[in-house]
């Protein structure tokens, strides 16, 4: 059965290259461009994974993420965590906020993919 | 398109967008608004430039932009206090950025002297240790790690000799409040080799004692495979915070060993199996969980709905190829049914009022309603167009000394795509030329009691079905002597020549014509205020100054809103219609005998109230018709021509006004003097649209062709 | 009898009357074939070219073929015809008497034109068919199409 992959990040780039990588891997994407989009989304998509970026517009990464953990629905979906950022305090807080898993920008096609399917049950 | 160079296109049409939302985001700053929305939109802006960067490979972007991003990650985070000092230093940075991407866009290079004296400068401005290079370009983190491993997963480890390794592994509960699952960890670790799971269920309490969210689980794996330890602790990477995590070599146990094992296995495997039981009972459990957790899920997204901004006006995005053809098959469209409503007029003959004709009204109606929606489509503000002043007033002014401020007004003025384009260019220019000819040094103006920085404005507006733009400056104004001096040197006027004051402004519009007494690395591009008036009237616009000698210039620029339609005067000429564009024409008259007079052999003046002006026989100068039409029998049309003042156009008659579609003559064929394009009316045939100037133009040479104006001076001197 | 090479592909031609004499062009130029319609005269033009036509609301010059070859101008009438041609970017529309035929060279071949003096007409002709007894003039149209004599107006 095909997995959903709900994707947020405002950058219309990233969303586009995420898609194309995950697509190609057979996945079925869903994009939202903030945190708050993100979880207007989720109202009516159950997604496997959710990768979602940390700055963003409205409602940044770890308001989403916190969100998301407080939502019965989707608490146990998981998150994996996309950005360029690497110092040590926002991974932890990331971690802190509910995160599964942490991708590094520029991503790695087959890494990405590798992750999502590390946390797909 | 390959998908790579389709996202590629994506983002330098992205980055366009940023760099405008940077851009704005620290002018905002500039004016004192340091909320920390507008300070988190800039960062968002060079942190999404560089992350798209870095997936292209865009080495020199991402390092500037590194660079770039630090700095304002202080800002934001109240390390940096963004001073006027910095907000300059952030401007040239945006500025310097702006050009990586269009190098990185056009596979150009950027300034690398002035990008890293740029970034020395951010770097300066930015507390603790210098970031410097070795951090500029995003670490490489092999695998997905919250601590960085450099090994990678695909990569073969070395030594890929048989190991053995006995993996203990006892999840936190926090193990599953991340979404992380054991069984999922367990089932990675079968991919790295063959694996022997043993559960230690000891510690699960019973169902009444359990805690849904406890973790109790303790599993000790034995792994066999070709993998070396990185690679083992690689597949807890996400989850090596959130367990008790041991990992060890094992000797590789003889085949007794195994045997002995395997029976342990079989009370193992049935452990492992429990938490895919367990998982589902859990789930059950938590959702007949009492209201604590539906507490925290609701105060989240309320938490959210505040923090959300207003909800930004819903848009879609339009390929504009689709765009462009639906505009065309909506002017088919326009055509066709001024064709039906003709044809039914003539055939049937019926009245007026017939139900055929209040249809065929209503039908009009319509289209036309269809056809303003759709032009409405195509039609941008010109901020895209302004968004591009601020910088090159920053450049010019600093490339002449001059201190300057820009204020713009107006710039969500909407007009129709084909002319947005082109207004950049006459803009530009007169922006270039109000800031090195009409502003003073910041000497002078102080000497002049004004504020020691120029100010220049820049506005648009809708007035009379067109869209003016002005460009003002409250500089010195035009040097009137100097200008009607110079225009004599140049033998663009006489010597004695009385002019008035408007006309001398003018003069700056003649071909030829430059005042700079050096030309300055700008304007020394060779654009004169006439290359801007040509541009301008290569759109169908017209441009004028006004003057005021210290206190400043202003040039007002007209054009029509679109380029694909007109509002046309349909006429005939001879067995010719024509069409002349409505707004060149400012009346339309039926001459009397008594104001038609004789000028000369061939030529003949309109007597309008009290001013004569040129009559000109469309006829005779396109070379429709070799006889004059009468010019009490016909109309004439009062127009304003650029660059003979006001003539009026003898026509047979007037049969109506139009909007009609423009069609290019070019395209197929070629320019023509006189002619500015062609339209098809509702009888199918072509029409030809007038240019207004090169009709008089033409009149013009073909009158001295027929008649030469006589050369030799009325007396002679000397010898 | 020499023969003008095709290259290694066989065209096919479209051939078409003017008065009493007949030509062809390469069919792959041929865009459509239209009844005659009158043309809106343009200002400055050359005394070849009728005019500008309406097609499907593109505006299309007509060039009137018989002035151009320099066998004095039509008299356009109904029975007219109107070879609508693509060259390179630009469409126009040849005026003609009648279209006659379509032709391949495989089953006719092309010889070279006859050394007569140069005059209005031999010089956009590039070669000669010959077919059931009607001697058959193959155009270039680039040539005809080519205005690079500047007309006074």
């Amino acid at each position: 059965m095909t997995q959903t992959v709900l994707t947020v990040d405002d950058s219309r780039t990233i969303r586009e290259m995420l898609n194309h990588t995950l697509s190609a891997a057979g996945f079925r994407v869903v994009t939202a461009e903030d945190g708050v989009h993100g979880l207007d989304v989720l109202q009516t998509e159950r997604p496997d994974v959710i990768i979602t970026d940390i700055n963003m517009p409205r409602l940044d990464g770890f308001g989403f993420i916190e969100a998301v953990r407080g939502d019965a629905a989707h608490r146990a979906t998981p998150i994996l965590v996309l950005t360029t950022e690497s110092e040590p305090e926002k991974k932890a807080r990331a971690r802190e906020a509910g995160a599964t898993g942490w991708i590094v920008k520029p991503f790695n096609p087959t890494k990405l993919v590798d992750a999502v399917r590390r946390v797909a049950a | 398109m390959d998908p790579m160079e389709a996202i590629r296109v994506t983002f330098f049409q992205e980055c366009e967008e940023l760099l405008a939302q940077l851009e704005e985001g620290l002018l905002a700053m500039e004016q004192g608004e340091h909320d920390a929305e507008t300070i988190n939109s800039v960062f968002r802006a060079v942190h999404s430039i560089k992350g798209g960067g870095g997936a292209f490979g865009l080495d020199p972007l991402v390092r500037f932009a590194h660079v770039f991003e630090n700095l304002l990650d202080q800002i934001r985070g109240g390390v940096t206090e963004a001073g006027h000092e910095v907000i300059a230093a952030l401007l040239r940075a945006s500025d310097m950025l702006a050009d990586h991407v269009s190098a990185a866009r056009d596979g150009g290079t950027a300034d690398e002297a002035r990008s890293d004296a740029i970034a020395a400068a951010l770097v300066a401005l930015t507390e603790g240790e210098a970031h410097g290079g070795d951090e500029a370009a995003p670490a490489e983190f092999e695998g997905l790690s919250f601590t960085p491993m450099t090994v990678a997963l695909d990569e073969e480890p070395a030594g890929a000799a048989q190991a053995a390794w006995i993996i203990r592994f006892k999840p936190h509960a926090s193990l599953y409040n991340k979404a992380n699952d054991a069984v999922l960890v367990l089932r990675e670790l079968g991919s790295l080799g063959r694996i022997e799971v043993e559960v230690d269920a000891e510690a699960v309490p019973l169902l009444d004692a359990m805690d849904p969210e406890g973790a109790y689980l303790d599993w000790t794996v034995r792994l066999t495979g070709e993998t070396d330890e990185a690679a083992v602790r690689e597949v807890f990477s996400f989850v090596d915070e959130d367990c008790d995590l041991d990992i060890a070599a094992a000797d590789a146990a003889p085949d007794a060993a195994i045997d002995l094992l395997s029976s342990l296995l079989a009370i193992g495997t049935a452990g492992a199996e429990a938490p895919p039981l367990l998982a589902p009972a859990i789930e059950d459990i938590i959702a007949a969980a009492p209201a604590g957790a539906p507490g925290k899920a609701e105060t989240a997204p309320a938490k959210a709905a505040e923090s959300a901004a207003l909800p930004a006006p819903q848009t879609i995005r339009v390929d504009l190829e689709r765009v462009d053809r639906l505009i065309n098959l909506v002017g088919e469209l326009v055509i066709n049914q001024a064709m039906l409503a003709q044809r039914v007029m003539e055939s049937s003959g019926a009245g007026q009022a017939s139900d055929v004709n209040l249809a065929l009204a209503d039908l009009e109606h319509l289209t036309r309603g269809i056809q303003d929606s759709v032009m409405a489509i195509r039609a941008q503000p010109v901020k895209s167009v302004f968004q591009r002043m601020p910088r090159l007033v920053r450049e010019v002014g600093e490339a002449v000394g001059k201190r300057v401020r820009l204020v713009t007004e107006g710039e969500n003025t909407e007009v129709d795509k084909t002319v947005v384009e082109r207004l950049s260019e006459p803009i530009t220019h007169m922006i270039r030329n109000a800031i090195d000819h009409g502003l003073e040094s910041p000497a002078d103006r102080e000497a002049a009691g004004k504020p020691a920085e120029g100010s220049v404005r820049l506005t648009a507006g809708h007035r009379s079905g067109r869209i003016v733009i002005e460009v003002s400056d409250d500089g010195k104004g035009v040097d009137r002597a100097r200008v009607k001096a110079k225009a004599i040197e140049k033998g663009l006027i006489a010597a004695d020549a009385v002019l008035t004051d408007e006309e001398i402004d003018n003069l700056i519009f003649l071909p030829g014509f430059s005042t700079a007494a050096a030309i300055s690395d700008i304007s020394g591009r060779g654009v004169g205020m006439d290359v801007v008036k040509k541009s301008v009237q290569a759109l169908g616009g017209r441009i004028s100054i006004s003057s005021q000698p210290g206190q400043g210039s202003r040039f007002t620029m007209s054009l029509p809103l679109t380029l694909a339609v007109l509002d046309g005067m349909v006429v005939s000429v001879g067995d010719q219609t024509l069409v002349a564009p409505l707004t060149a024409i400012v009346e339309s008259l039926k001459p009397r005998p008594e104001e038609v007079r004789p000028l000369g052999p061939d030529n003949f003046v309109l007597q309008i109230r009290d001013v004569y002006v040129p009559l000109i026989d469309i006829g005779q100068a396109m070379g429709f018709s070799r006889t004059r039409v009468d010019p009490t029998e016909g109309v004439a049309l009062l127009v304003e021509s650029e660059g003979a003042g006001r003539v009026a156009l003898m026509v047979d008659n007037i049969q109506g006004q139009r909007q009609v579609v423009i069609k290019s003559l070019e395209a197929n064929y070629r320019p023509t003097e006189g002619v500015a394009a062609a339209t098809i009316l509702g009888d199918g045939r072509v029409a030809l649209i007038l240019d207004i100037d090169g009709v008089v133009t033409a009149n013009r040479r073909v009158a001295n062709r027929r008649d030469p104006p006589a050369r030799e001076p009325l007396a002679r001197t000397g010898t | 009898m020499s023969e003008i090479a095709f290259g290694s592909d066989k065209s096919e031609l479209i051939s078409f009357r003017i008065g009493e004499q007949e030509f062809c062009v390469d069919i792959m130029a041929v865009r459509e074939i239209r009844g005659w319609t009158p043309a809106t005269p343009v200002p400055h033009s050359p005394t070849y070219v009728r005019g500008v036509i309406n097609l499907r609301g593109a505006v299309l010059p007509v060039i009137d073929l018989a002035a151009r070859l320099g066998l004095g101008v039509a008299e356009a009438t109904a029975r007219h015809v109107i070879i609508v041609v693509q060259i390179g970017r630009r469409q126009m529309g040849l005026l003609v008497d009648a279209v006659c035929d379509i032709l391949s060279t495989a089953d006719h071949a092309v010889q070279k034109t006859p050394d007569v003096a140069s005059d209005s007409t031999t010089q956009f002709v590039r070669g000669l068919i010959a077919m059931e007894g009607r001697m058959i003039s193959l155009i270039d149209l680039a040539c005809v199409l080519d205005e690079r004599e500047a007309e006074a107006a």
